[in-house]
C-alpha cells in the first residue's frame, strides 16, 4: 500500500478513536469502505476512466477533518444565491445552523442534516443510504463511505410538490491546513412528487480544501426533480462527486451541472432509467481558466424500454485550463424504443487550454434512435460578420458569441437567480479583450426594470 | 507474358477439400529465439535483420496484450502457434491465386467477379502471399520500367537493404504495442513498395493474403514509401479457409508519404469469420499507420471489413507535414458471433493539417461492433480540421453497436466535429421497397448499400462492385 | 455622399458587377431594381464588406473616404449600414446586447462616451413601440426563431437605433405580408432626413408604393442600364424587365 493511502487511513483511525458509539451497520460500512479504498487506492491515469485526470494533488495533500462551522455571515451572504429557498448550509462539511434556514416545509417534506436524520431514526436511513452509490462505485465513494458523517437527507412523500427550491449550500473556508469533507446527499422522491434541488458549492478566496461528495437520488414513479449543481468554489479547491440517480416509471430528472469554479473538479454521474417512460435531461456548462481542471463523466443507462435521454454539455476553456467530457449512453438488450441524444461542444480561447472529449454509445437493442456529436471549434463566422456589420468590433463580437455559446445552456434555466449569477460570472471571466462586463450589467439592469 | 501467365495460373482446377494439399515446410509450434533465428535463416536474411527481430522479441516478452478493446475472447496461447509455414518444394508452390476454399469460391461466384479474373481484367499487379511466403509478383517488369519497386518484403531485405533499414519501423516502432512487437519478431512476408520522386505508379498494386496451413499464424509486414510528389494506389485482399480452431493474424503496415506524395490504401478483408456458433475464425490484430511526413502529403485508408472472428484494427495517420491530409473510410459488417473493434487515429501535428473520417458499421446476428477513434490536435497544429461521421446500423435485436470517439484538442484554432448516429434499419424504408415488389432481403441489401455509399465511392471502381456484393453475402440470413 | 465608380466584382471567379456607376446625394432615396441574378444584392454586400466578393476594378467612396479600405465594423461606424435580406440567427446573443454594443461602438467612433443606461433604455423602448414590437424581444436571441416579418422589423429597429447616414436595405420587403410591409415602410420613412440617404434594393415595385424613391436605377447584367424617377418603377411593373434585358445584350 502506498503512503498516500496510508495517510488517509491513519486519519480515519484517528477519527474513529474519538467518535462516539455508532450503530453497528455504520461501523460495518466504514470498515467496508476503508477495506475497499485500501485495496484499490487512488485511481491513476492508466485506468481508462481517469485517463485525463490526475488526482495525485488530492492523494498527496495532508487533509484534516474539521468540526468548525464558523463562517463570516457577511461573506456567506455574498456567496448565497439571492433566492428564496429551504436552505441548509455546510461549512467544510460541518452543518452550520446559523447559516441555514429551512423556513416552512410543506407537509410530507423532510429536509434534514444527515447527522440529525441518523440521530432521529438511523434505521430508516440505513436502508437506502449506499444502496446506489456503494463502495464499488469508485475509490472515492469507498473513501466517502469510510469517513461519512454529515450531509443532507431529502424525503418527499408521494404527491408532495415543493414550490420553493431546496438549497444545499457547501462553503469552503481558507485556512492554514487544508480540510477534507465527505458529505452524502440522499434524495428520496415519492411517486408524483415534484421539487427543485440546488446544490451550491462556493467558498472563501484561497480555500484549498477537498470535498468528496456522494449523492444518491431515487425517483419513484412519476416523480419530477430538477437538480442544479452550481460549482463556484475558489480556484484551488478540489471537488470529487459520485452521483447516482435511479429513475422509476415515468419519472423525469433534469440536471444542470454548472461548473465555474474549483481547481480540480471531477463529477461522475450515473443515471439509471429503470422504469418505462422515464426521462432524463442532462445539461452541463463548464468554464475553465487559469489551471482549472474540470472533468465530467456521465453515464445514462437505458435499462427499460420507452426511456428517453438527452444530454447537452458545453465547455469554454481559457489559459491553461483542461476540460474533460466523457458521456456514455448504454442501451441494454431488450430496452426497445429508446431515444437518446447527446452533444458536447467546446470552445478553446487559448492555445494552452485542452479539451478531451469522448461521447460514447453502447447499444445492445435495435429499435433505437441514438445520436451523439462532439465539436471543438470556432465561432460561426457568419454571425461574427453580422455583428461587425452593425459596427461591433471583432473582439466584442467574438465575446458576445462566446457568451451566447454558454447562454444556450442557460436559456433553459428557470431560476433567474442562477441564470444571472452564471451569466455575470461567465461575462466577468471572459478575457478582457472581449470587453463584455459593461454590456451584461446593462442587460441585467434592464431585466430588473 | 504476364497476363497469359495469370490466365494459365487461374484456369487450374480447384482441389478437393478446404485446404490446399501441399506439403508444407512448417516449424513446430512455439516461439523462442531459435524460432526467430530459424525464420531469419530460412529467409536468408542479413545479420542486422536478425538482431532487429530479436530486439523486438525481447520487448514483446515484457509486454501484455491490450485489454481495453470491447472484445471478448479467450487468452491466446502463443506457444501453440506455428510461426513459419512455407510450401516445401519449388514445383509444389501454389502457382495460382485461385486456390480458394469452396465456400469462398461460392462467394466470389455470387459476386460475379472471380478474384483471378478481377485481377487480370483490371490489369492489377498482384503479389500473393500464401501463408508465409510471397509466391509471385506479376507485372514486375512494367513497374520496373517506371522505377517502381514492388516485391515481397523478404526480397526487399535482400535486394534493397538500405531502403528497408531507413524506413522499416520508422512509422510503427517495434514496441508500439503487443502485436507489433510480436510481428516485428516473427514476420514472414508481406509487400514492399517504393515509388521514387515524381513518379505516379502506372497501375493499381495489389496483394492477396491467404492463411492456409492449420495452426499457423500469419504475420505479414508491408512497407510503402512514396517519395516527393509520387503517387500510388494499393489494394489488399484477405481470405482464409474454414477451420474449427482460431488462427492468428497480426500484421503491420507502414506507409510513408513525403512532400506532395499521395498513398491510397484499400483493404477488402474477408478472413474466415467462424461459423454461426462462433467456432473457428481468424483473430485479426492489425496495426496500420501512415506517416504524412511531408508537406501537403496525403494518405487515405479505405477498408471494407466483413471477415474475421475478432477484428482489432485502427488504420491511422500521423499528420506531420504542413497542410497534410489524412482520410479514413470504413465499412465494417459483423454477423453471426463476430466481434470487431475498429476505427482510426488522426494525429494532427502539422499546421493546416486536415482529416476526414467516415465510418459505417453494420451489426447483425449476435455480433458486436465498436467504432473507436482518436482525433488529437497538438499545440502546433494551427488551423487543423477534422470531420468525423460515424453511423451504426443494427439489424435484429441481438447485436450490439458501440461508439467510442476520443477527441484530444490542444489548439484554439482547430475545428473538430464528430457526429454519430445509431439506428435500426428503417421499417418504413423496408416497407416502401417491399410494397414496390422487392424482396425483404434485396431491400435490406439496397438500404445497407445506400448506407455505405460514402465509403464505397472511395474504393477503386472494380473493387467497389465487389465490396457491395460481399456485403450482401455477409448479411445473408440476417433478416427474416 | 456615396459614389460608386466603374465597379467590377467577381464572386468565385465569375464577374457579377461589370462597371457599375452610382451617385447618391445626401437626403436622397434611391431604389435599385432588376431581375434575379442581376447583381443587386452583390452591390450592397460589397459596400458592407462581406467576404467572398473580389473587387477587381473601380472604387466606392463615402463622404470622400475609400470604403474598400475600411474594415467591416468601421463602415458601420461611419454610418454605412446594411439591412440584410436574410438576417442571420445568432443563438444565445440577446438583442439588447447587440443594440448596446453596436450603439456604443458608433458613439465611441464619434468621440462620444458610452450611452448612460437610462437614456439607452428610453431610446430602445421608444423605437420598439414605434416598430410595434414587444419589449420581451430584447431578451430574446438575435433573430432566433423569428418569423420573416419579425426579422425584417428587427433590421429596421437596428437602423432606428443606430441612425446610419446611409441605410442600405436589401429586399427588405421579401417574405412580408401587406401589414408587416406597412410597418417596415413606416420605419424606413421615419429614417428619411436631410442628412441621410437610403438605398433600397428590391425586385418588386410594390414596396415603392409605400416608400417613394427620388431615383430608380435598373440593374441588368452587372450594369445600371436605365435610371429615372419613381415613374420608372411603375413602368417596370407594367412592362417587366425583358425590354431592358434585350437592350443590354445588344
Amino acid at each position: 500500500m502506498n503512503d498516500d493511502v496510508q495517510r488517509f487511513l491513519d486519519r480515519l483511525s484517528e477519527r474513529n478513536a474519538v467518535r462516539g458509539d455508532e450503530p453497528s451497520w455504520i461501523a460495518a460500512r466504514r470498515q467496508a469502505g476503508a477495506a475497499r479504498f485500501e485495496a484499490v487506492g487512488f485511481p491513476h491515469r492508466r485506468v481508462e476512466a481517469w485517463k485525463y485526470t490526475d488526482v495525485r494533488d488530492i492523494a498527496r495533500t495532508d487533509f484534516v477533518l474539521s468540526d468548525d462551522a464558523t463562517f463570516s455571515p457577511a461573506a456567506a451572504a455574498a456567496l448565497t444565491l439571492p433566492l428564496e429557498a429551504h436552505r441548509l448550509t455546510f461549512v467544510d462539511g460541518v452543518f452550520a445552523p446559523a447559516l441555514s434556514d429551512l423556513g416552512e416545509l410543506p407537509a410530507g417534506v423532510q429536509v434534514l442534516p444527515l447527522s440529525q436524520a441518523l440521530a432521529d431514526n438511523h434505521e430508516a436511513v440505513g436502508g437506502p443510504l449506499g444502496r446506489l452509490t456503494g463502495v464499488d462505485f469508485s475509490a472515492f465513494s469507498a473513501l466517502n463511505t469510510a469517513f461519512f458523517e454529515e450531509g443532507a437527507l431529502v424525503r418527499l412523500a408521494p404527491r408532495t410538490v415543493v414550490d420553493k427550491p431546496i438549497a444545499l449550500q457547501f462553503l469552503s473556508r481558507a485556512g492554514e491546513q487544508p480540510v477534507m469533507s465527505h458529505p452524502r446527499i440522499l434524495v428520496e422522491a415519492g411517486s408524483r412528487s415534484e421539487a427543485t434541488l440546488i446544490e451550491h458549492h462556493a467558498g472563501e478566496e484561497g480555500a484549498a480544501n477537498f470535498t468528496n461528495l456522494v449523492e444518491e437520488v431515487i425517483l419513484d414513479r412519476g416523480a419530477i426533480l430538477t437538480h442544479y449543481k452550481l460549482q463556484e468554489a475558489p480556484l484551488k479547491d478540489r471537488h470529487v462527486a459520485s452521483i447516482q440517480v435511479e429513475q422509476g416509471r415515468d419519472s423525469r430528472y433534469t440536471s444542470f451541472n454548472l461548473n465555474l469554479g474549483g481547481g480540480l473538479v471531477r463529477n461522475d454521474f450515473i443515471n439509471d432509467l429503470n422504469g418505462e417512460g422515464a426521462e432524463a435531461a442532462l445539461h452541463g456548462l463548464f468554464y475553465g481558466q487559469g489551471r482549472q481542471h474540470v472533468d465530467n463523466h456521465t453515464e445514462v443507462n437505458h435499462n427499460a424500454p420507452h426511456t428517453r435521454s438527452s444530454e447537452n454539455y458545453k465547455g469554454i476553456l481559457d489559459d491553461r485550463a483542461h476540460g474533460v467530457f466523457n458521456g456514455r449512453v448504454v442501451v441494454k438488450r431488450d430496452s426497445q424504443k429508446i431515444e437518446s441524444e447527446q452533444s458536447n461542444a467546446n470552445l478553446l480561447l487559448s492555445d494552452r487550454a485542452e479539451i478531451d472529449t469522448k461521447p460514447e454509445l453502447e447499444i445492445y437493442a435495435d429499435d433505437v434512435k441514438c445520436a451523439h456529436g462532439a465539436t471543438t471549434g470556432q465561432l460561426d463566422e457568419e454571425a461574427v460578420y453580422a455583428l461587425r456589420a452593425r459596427g461591433i468590433d471583432q473582439q466584442t463580437a467574438r465575446g458576445l458569441l462566446t457568451l451566447a455559446f454558454a447562454g444556450e445552456v442557460m436559456d433553459l434555466v428557470d431560476l433567474d437567480a442562477v441564470a444571472e449569477r452564471v451569466e455575470l460570472t461567465v461575462a466577468g471571466k471572459l478575457p478582457e479583450r472581449f470587453n463584455l462586463a459593461g454590456l451584461v450589467e446593462a442587460a441585467a439592469a434592464l431585466n430588473e426594470d | 507474358m504476364a497476363s497469359q501467365e495469370m490466365e494459365q495460373l487461374v484456369r487450374r482446377e480447384y482441389k478437393e477439400g478446404f485446404v490446399t494439399d501441399i506439403e508444407s515446410d512448417t516449424v513446430p509450434p512455439g516461439l523462442d529465439e531459435n524460432t526467430i533465428a530459424f525464420i531469419s535463416n530460412k529467409k536468408g536474411e542479413p545479420e542486422w535483420m536478425l538482431e532487429w527481430r530479436l530486439k523486438a522479441y525481447h520487448q514483446w516478452l515484457k509486454m501484455t496484450p491490450p485489454s481495453w478493446a470491447h472484445l471478448d475472447y479467450p487468452p491466446i496461447d502463443y506457444q501453440a502457434i506455428s510461426y513459419y509455414s512455407a510450401p516445401k518444394r519449388e514445383e509444389d508452390k501454389p502457382q495460382s491465386l485461385d486456390e480458394v476454399d469452396p465456400k469462398l469460391l461460392e462467394t466470389y461466384e455470387k459476386l460475379g467477379i472471380p478474384l483471378h479474373e478481377r485481377a487480370a481484367l483490371a490489369g492489377v499487379a498482384v503479389d500473393a502471399v500464401f501463408d508465409s511466403v510471397s509466391v509471385t509478383t506479376t507485372f514486375k517488369d512494367k513497374l520496373h520500367e517506371a522505377g517502381v519497386i514492388f516485391c515481397s518484403i523478404s526480397e526487399a531485405i535482400r535486394d534493397y537493404p538500405e531502403l528497408v533499414k531507413q524506413y522499416l519501423g520508422s512509422v510503427v516502432p517495434q514496441g508500439d504495442n503487443y502485436f507489433t512487437a510480436l510481428n516485428s519478431a516473427v514476420f514472414t512476408d508481406g509487400s514492399f513498395v517504393f515509388v521514387p520522386e515524381g513518379v505516379t505508379c502506372p497501375m493499381e498494386l495489389s496483394t492477396y493474403f491467404r492463411i492456409n496451413a492449420a495452426n499457423t499464424g500469419q504475420f505479414e509486414r508491408t512497407l510503402i514509401v512514396c517519395e516527393s510528389s509520387a503517387q500510388v494506389s494499393y489494394l489488399e485482399g484477405c481470405t482464409a479457409p474454414q477451420r474449427d480452431e482460431n488462427q492468428l493474424h497480426a500484421a503491420v503496415v507502414e506507409l510513408v508519404a513525403l512532400d506532395d506524395a499521395s498513398i491510397k490504401y484499400s483493404t477488402v478483408q474477408n478472413w474466415y469469420p467462424g461459423d454461426e456458433d462462433g467456432k473457428g475464425g481468424i483473430y485479426n490484430f492489425v496495426t496500420k499507420r501512415g506517416d504524412c511526413r511531408g508537406d501537403r502529403s496525403h494518405i487515405s485508408w479505405t477498408q471494407v471489413e466483413t471477415g474475421s472472428a475478432i477484428t482489432w484494427k485502427y488504420p491511422s495517420c500521423v499528420l506531420r507535414g504542413r497542410d497534410s491530409v489524412g482520410e479514413f473510410y470504413s465499412v465494417a459488417v459483423t454477423n453471426g458471433r463476430q466481434q470487431a473493434d475498429t476505427g482510426t487515429k488522426m494525429i494532427h501535428i502539422g499546421e493546416g493539417s486536415r482529416s476526414t473520417i467516415v465510418s459505417k458499421g453494420i451489426s447483425a446476428g449476435r455480433s458486436d461492433q465498436s467504432y473507436r477513434g482518436l482525433v488529437k490536435v497538438g499545440p502546433r497544429a494551427k488551423g487543423a480540421r477534422n470531420y468525423t461521421q460515424c453511423d451504426s446500423l443494427l439489424i435484429g435485436d441481438t447485436s450490439g453497436a458501440h461508439t467510442f470517439p476520443y477527441q484530444e484538442i490542444g489548439n484554439s484554432t482547430a475545428t473538430v466535429e464528430h457526429e454519430a448516429t445509431t439506428s435500426k434499419i428503417g421499417e418504413d424504408q423496408l416497407f416502401y421497397c417491399q410494397s414496390r415488389g422487392i424482396s425483404e432481403e434485396d431491400a435490406v441489401n439496397m438500404i445497407v448499400n445506400g448506407f455505405c455509399k460514402d465509403v464505397f465511392q472511395e474504393l477503386p471502381m472494380e473493387f467497389a462492385v465487389e465490396a457491395e456484393a460481399l456485403l450482401n453475402v455477409t448479411l445473408e440470413g440476417a433478416v427474416g | 455622399m456615396l459614389e460608386v465608380k466603374d465597379l467590377h466584382v467577381t464572386v468565385e471567379g465569375s464577374e457579377i458587377l461589370k462597371g457599375l456607376n452610382l451617385t447618391l446625394g445626401a437626403g436622397e432615396v434611391h431604389a435599385i431594381m432588376g431581375p434575379n441574378g442581376a447583381g443587386k444584392s452583390t452591390l450592397s454586400a460589397v459596400i458592407a464588406g462581406k467576404d467572398g466578393y473580389e473587387v477587381t476594378a473601380g472604387s466606392i467612396t463615402f463622404e470622400g473616404r475609400d470604403v474598400l479600405e475600411m474594415e467591416i465594423e468601421e463602415r458601420a461606424r461611419v454610418g454605412l449600414l446594411l439591412g440584410f435580406q436574410y438576417p442571420v440567427e445568432i443563438p444565445g446573443v440577446k438583442n439588447i446586447y447587440l443594440l448596446k454594443a453596436a450603439l456604443n461602438a458608433k458613439r465611441e467612433a464619434e468621440g462620444l462616451g458610452e450611452i448612460p443606461a437610462p437614456e439607452f433604455m428610453k431610446l430602445i423602448k421608444e423605437k420598439i413601440a414605434f416598430m410595434k414590437m414587444d419589449s420581451s424581444f430584447l431578451q430574446r436571441a438575435v433573430n432566433e426563431g423569428f418569423s420573416g416579418g419579425e426579422k425584417k422589423r428587427n433590421e429596421i429597429l437596428q437602423m432606428l437605433v443606430l441612425q446610419p447616414k446611409l441605410a442600405m436595405l436589401d429586399e427588405i420587403d421579401s417574405g412580408l405580408d401587406i401589414d408587416a410591409m406597412k410597418v417596415v415602410a413606416e420605419g424606413v420613412n421615419s429614417l428619411r432626413a436631410e442628412d441621410r440617404s437610403i438605398l433600397l434594393v428590391t425586385h418588386y415595385q410594390r414596396l415603392l408604393d409605400y416608400i417613394v424613391p427620388d431615383r430608380v436605377h435598373v440593374l441588368v447584367g452587372g450594369r445600371i442600364v436605365k435610371s429615372g424617377d419613381a415613374e420608372l418603377a411603375r413602368e417596370l411593373e407594367e412592362r417587366g424587365y425583358d425590354w431592358l434585358v434585350e437592350g443590354s445584350a445588344a
